[in-house]
């Protein structure tokens, strides 16, 4: 991305005044180099975004933002619904409330180095994962509504986890006003068999040990330990998710007209808060929220079922779990009036700073865990959000790396068998029912991750906390 | 199988190059004939669709306002139909008149051993959707999908 089309506000911020229906100014937070890095395709989408009815403050891209659907992944923006306001099925995306957990263990690295293939066939085994895997978790209408509307706490409910889970979780493990009957037949068809799965292309099961810490007092207080080593799961809602983003974007392309709202391109499709579309998208949406919340509480319990197996005295403690693509109500401070927003993060993570009154009340002096999730090689971060976020972007920051190369450019790059072998030879065993798959995902197809949060820290967004490396990964 | 760039063009369609996901776009002399191998491009984002068997078969009837939008209906109708039968699709007949898509598409169930698929297709999106006659004879039906 050419970089003279911004105006330069800081090291890590490039503002974009308005121009050509612009209602707002758009802003990316990122290096100089990152910039450059960025696909053009960012600068339109993260332009575009701020034509939309209802934006407050600015259109935002993260530090890892790339070419997305309508908004850009790692885009950020916030709507009034007082003021015309939007929700957008295209800002959310196809994989709804599609997010990261993390567990603690109080395992060395020695001792699951010592069982490591033993435990990776296990996770493999027991964890389903890829095109066509199926879960063990059946469900009628009753289920499936039960489950819709109470997310974790209804897999809690159903012996899939442990009530103390849900303090570790954003919302508590349940998204309020989700309405069941906005979701059609078909989404609910699609995840009838698919509780508890992982799915596939870039969702992981990993054991990775905390090979670094940045802060002491954050990394205590959120139990990450130098040397030890944690569970992160990454998924979202499924088929359900993805039927709900498909049909609602189609229903929102075809109705904007009747809204008078001109849609500078069909993916930002979207309907007025205040409308009937956007209630029952907002419904479906929440909806699809728990169903992710649920199987990311369910592949938990799962990991804990293999952990135990092991490791007798291991439960696998929560220590965060938090979304990715979201649409949530959340007060923010607007020329000093609070004001309620309908903020929307594609491809981007919550980071509410210190002292926030959602946060549980051993982590509210330190900041939401902001947890990034890496490549199978490159490693994962958690940050912990600051209030400078909250002026910054709504309390936002990155989610992970973000591609820098093709899928199809990463296959003729690297082949599967090669990843595997070289990330063997560098101790990290990799399970994944596809070598193409694989080779898709190989570490050197995503931008380096350490430029990224370090970005996302300049900016002020969040802060580094601690490195996570991988031992073990399960591939969707 | 031809290079060409950051593409890969086979026969009659081809993938085109997206940050996270992959654009599929097919070429024909008609428009039945674009849709079809755009749908094949969609599958062989999936798996080699040459190794499915086609045992069964599956009738589609769609109908959309528009010609590019009848093309995304009809590759999620097919996304759809492969979550929830659990199948795996190798050839596709599709016939279009006017704002009306009916299409049979032929395959079988999914082996994880056999078709050792790559990625799950979440959706087809609007992003560079296109469905246009480039010149006389020759039509070209394009998205980009979710994986």
């Amino acid at each position: 991305m050419d970089v003279s089309r911004f105006e330069k506000l800081s090291e890590t911020a490039w503002r974009i005044a308005p121009f050509g229906g612009m209602r707002a100014p758009a802003i990316v937070y990122a290096t100089e180099d990152l910039m450059t890095e960025m696909d053009d395709k960012v600068f339109d989408q993260v332009t575009n975004v701020a034509k939309l009815p209802g934006i407050v403050r600015a259109s935002y891209a993260m530090p890892d933002a790339h070419w997305g659907y309508g908004f850009p992944i790692g885009g950020v923006a916030a709507f009034d619904a007082d003021e015309g306001g939007v929700v957008s099925a295209g800002g959310v995306g196809f994989d709804v409330s599609c997010g990261v957990r993390t567990h603690l263990t109080h395992l060395t690295r020695e001792q699951v180095v010592s069982v490591q293939q033993e435990l990776a066939d296990a996770l493999f085994e027991h964890v389903p994962a890829g095109v066509g895997s199926e879960g063990e978790i059946a469900l009628d209408e009753q289920g499936m509504n039960a489950m819709l509307l109470g997310g974790a706490q209804w897999a809690i409910e159903r012996g899939f986890g442990r009530p103390e889970d849900l303090d570790r979780i954003e919302e508590r493990g349940c998204a309020s006003g989700a309405d069941p009957a906005a979701v059609s037949e078909h989404a609910r068809k699609r995840q009838r068999r698919e509780m508890g799965t992982l799915g596939s292309g870039n969702h992981y099961l990993e054991v990775q040990e905390v090979a670094e810490i940045f802060d002491d007092e954050i990394a205590a207080a959120y139990g990450l330990v130098k040397g030890e080593c944690v569970v992160t799961i990454h998924c979202g809602s499924c088929g359900l998710g993805h039927q709900i983003g498909t049909e609602y974007l189609r229903e929102m392309v075809l109705s904007a007209p009747n809204y008078g709202i001109e849609l500078p391109d069909r993916e930002l499709a979207c309907a007025p808060i205040k409308s009937e579309l956007g209630q029952k998208y907002l419904g479906a949406m929440r909806a699809a929220i728990n169903c992710a919340l649920a199987n990311r509480e369910i592949i938990g319990h799962l990991a804990r079922q293999v952990f135990v197996r092991f490791f007798a005295q291991e439960d696998l403690p929560l220590m965060f779990d938090v979304s990715h693509n979201t649409c949530k109500v959340e007060r923010h401070a607007i020329d000093g009036e609070t004001r309620q927003l309908f903020v929307h993060r594609k491809g981007a993570t919550r980071a509410f700073g210190p002292g926030h009154d959602s946060l549980p009340e051993a982590l509210r002096p330190y900041g939401q865990p902001v947890l990034i999730g890496g490549s199978m090689g490159a490693g994962s971060y958690v940050l912990a959000g600051v209030k400078t976020s909250e002026p910054q972007a709504f309390s936002s920051a990155c989610h992970g790396a973000g591609r820098r190369m093709s899928r199809h450019a990463a296959t003729r790059t690297w082949g599967g068998r090669q990843v595997v072998d070289d990330l063997r030879a560098q101790g990290i065993i990799i399970k994944s029912p596809s070598l193409r798959g694989v080779a898709e995902e190989a570490p050197g197809a995503y931008k380096d991750v350490r430029a990224v949060v370090d970005s996302a820290e300049a900016a002020g967004l969040a802060r580094k906390v601690a490195f996570l490396k991988p031992l073990i990964c399960v591939k969707g | 199988m031809t290079a060409i760039g950051d593409r890969v063009a086979t026969g009659r369609w081809e993938h085109f190059p997206h940050d996270a996901d992959i654009g599929v776009r097919g070429y024909g002399a008609t428009p039945d004939e674009a849709c079809e191998q755009a749908t094949l491009a969609m599958m062989a984002a999936i798996l080699d669709p040459e190794t499915v068997r086609l045992e069964q078969t599956v009738d589609f009837a769609l109908e959309a306002p528009c010609l590019d939008l009848l093309l995304v209906d009809w590759l999620n109708a097919l996304i759809y139909e492969m979550a929830e039968r659990r199948m795996v699709f190798g050839a596709f007949h599709v016939k279009i008149e006017n704002d009306r898509l009916k299409g049979r598409a032929l395959g079988e169930a999914v082996s994880r051993a056999r078709h050792a698929p790559a990625v799950e297709v979440k959706g087809a999106t609007y992003t560079e959707l296109a469905f246009v006659e480039d010149r006389p004879g020759l039509w070209r039906a394009q998205c980009v999908i979710d994986v």
